[in-house]
């Protein structure tokens, strides 16, 4: 009996470790991402983790001069297991939002997004609440289009998905009648063969969609860290680097 | 432990557990409609009828739920064909898919215990029956199937316990079942803990008077069965 609690006095005090354990300047730095949201984070061929977020991610840990392992988390989960101390950052295209600084803190900005409407080319879409009532317009779960969705169209059938692929996918096969998302994310797609018959509708419904790292809160000193580290690859061109791998634009 | 969040969240969560009950109830009844008759072919005399079912039990038991409903909702709307034909209307949705993939599901392991528990009754009972008389589907239908139930009954509590399990993977194809439900407001909370606790809590309460009623069926349809002779010790 005495081993017995002895044994779960110290599996309690490792999960304490584990989880509790604050990244100091010489730890390595464990990222989640989510891997299923290119161009910003996907997985290759390889199974290795890809995208704008991980080459940013790389940089900043370069800048801060940390060794960084990435962690491949779902999408609806990846503030639940930040806070469960399974990684210490998340870089994953997360905007800022009010409800997520409730949990978690930010750094500032490493890009900035929009939310836009896609739907069939030829479809006339009226993106106002009224043009959407009672069309399936679809989002990924726990994202801001999300809620966006549910707090502006009321009306509308809002359908929620694991990943924004599988969005897409239903949104080919005519399930959905449009689909709102991340502007740069959709821009990707439109320009897929997947893609190919759809199109922007509207102008953005939301700007200024600040894209943050997340970390867990109090813990200042990690924020002001990965802030310079920010300032620091947009002063020397790493950012700019990365950036026109991707997009032919500016998207700080 | 945020026990008010629990609380406040209770009202979802129950929708999301009819949802889920609605899925169980009727993919179930759907699925014991289709076992008989392939249970019935698996145990046929004749070679050819007993290896048709074959193919059919073989891939429904050997692949993962999730494929099947992937296969079913997000496999079928690849295709033109499927998406300009009659049935689009119903694969549209992600309920019906999710109905079709549990109905074929559920379908395979109960035909499967059908076929245990009618290959389990008795030859002599058959035999006697034949000897009255009966004819071949008389027999089915008055001694084997009722006795093959009976037996099959504590096997079968066990695969809707499981089909209730597995509903939770409706989730994966935008369903607001009780998974569902609870991942939407987890979304919004960030509390996976408390939320999926009560959700947890739901399925044992579901599992709980499932156990209870496939109990008390299996005691009815023994006393009326063999009713004791009264009198008697």
């Amino acid at each position: 009996m005495h081993k017995l609690s002895t044994f779960f006095a110290a599996v309690v005090a490792a999960g304490l470790l584990v989880a509790g354990g604050p990244a100091k300047a010489a730890d390595p730095l464990r990222i989640g991402t989510e891997g299923a949201y290119p161009p910003f984070n996907l997985v290759d061929a390889n199974g290795e983790l890809q995208g704008f977020d991980v080459d940013i991610a790389k940089a900043l840990c370069a800048a801060m001069e940390v060794e960084c392992t990435f962690v491949k988390q779902d999408w609806d989960g990846i503030i639940p297991a930040l806070l469960a101390g399974k990684y210490d950052a998340i870089v994953a295209s997360m905007s800022i939002t009010e409800e997520r600084r409730q949990a978690v803190d930010f750094t500032e900005r490493y890009y900035t997004n929009k939310l836009r409407f896609i739907a069939r080319k030829d479809m006339q879409l009226d993106i106002s609440a009224a043009g959407l009532a009672g069309l399936d317009v679809g989002a990924q779960r726990a994202t801001i289009s999300g809620s966006f969705l549910e707090e502006h169209y009321p009306d509308a059938n809002v359908r929620l998905y694991d990943t924004q692929e599988n969005a897409y996918l239903d949104l080919a096969a005519g399930r959905l009648d449009a689909v709102l998302g991340d502007a740069l994310v959709n821009y990707e797609w439109l320009n897929s063969e997947a893609g190919a018959d759809f199109a922007f509708k509207g102008a953005p419904v939301f700007e200024g969609d600040l894209i943050a790292i997340a970390l867990r809160k109090g813990n200042p000193d990690l924020v002001e860290r990965f802030n310079a580290a920010i300032r620091q690859i947009r002063a020397d061109g790493t950012y700019q680097e990365i950036n026109a791998r991707y997009f032919p634009f500016d998207i700080y | 432990m945020d026990l008010r969040l629990m609380v406040d969240s209770l009202p979802q969560l129950l929708l999301g557990m009819l949802a889920t009950l609605e899925l169980v109830a009727l993919s179930g009844a759907l699925g014991v409609v289709l076992a008989v008759p392939v249970a019935l072919a698996r145990v046929s005399p004749r070679a050819w009828v007993r290896a048709a079912p074959l193919g059919y039990i073989f891939f429904l038991r050997g692949t993962p739920l999730l494929v099947q409903i992937f296969l079913v909702y997000y496999g079928l709307g690849q295709f033109e064909t499927v998406r300009e034909s009659v049935l689009w209307p119903v694969l549209r949705e992600a309920y019906w898919c999710a109905i079709i993939a549990f109905t074929l599901n559920t379908s395979a392991y109960t035909a499967e215990i059908l076929r245990g528990a009618i290959q389990a009754v008795p030859p002599g009972e058959v035999e006697a029956a034949r000897a009255l008389g009966m004819s071949h589907a008389l027999t089915l239908r008055r001694v084997v199937l009722p006795r093959a139930v009976r037996m099959a009954l504590p096997a079968y509590g066990n695969e809707v316990i499981l089909m209730v399990k597995g509903s939770a993977l409706a989730s994966t194809i935008t369903l607001l079942d009780l998974t569902g439900m609870a991942r939407t407001i987890i979304a919004k909370t960030y509390k996976p803990l408390e939320i999926f606790l009560a959700a947890g809590l739901l399925y044992l309460l579901i599992t709980l008077v499932i156990t209870r009623l496939i109990r008390r069926a299996e005691t009815h349809l023994s006393t009326t069965a063999n009713p004791r002779p009264k009198g008697r010790p």
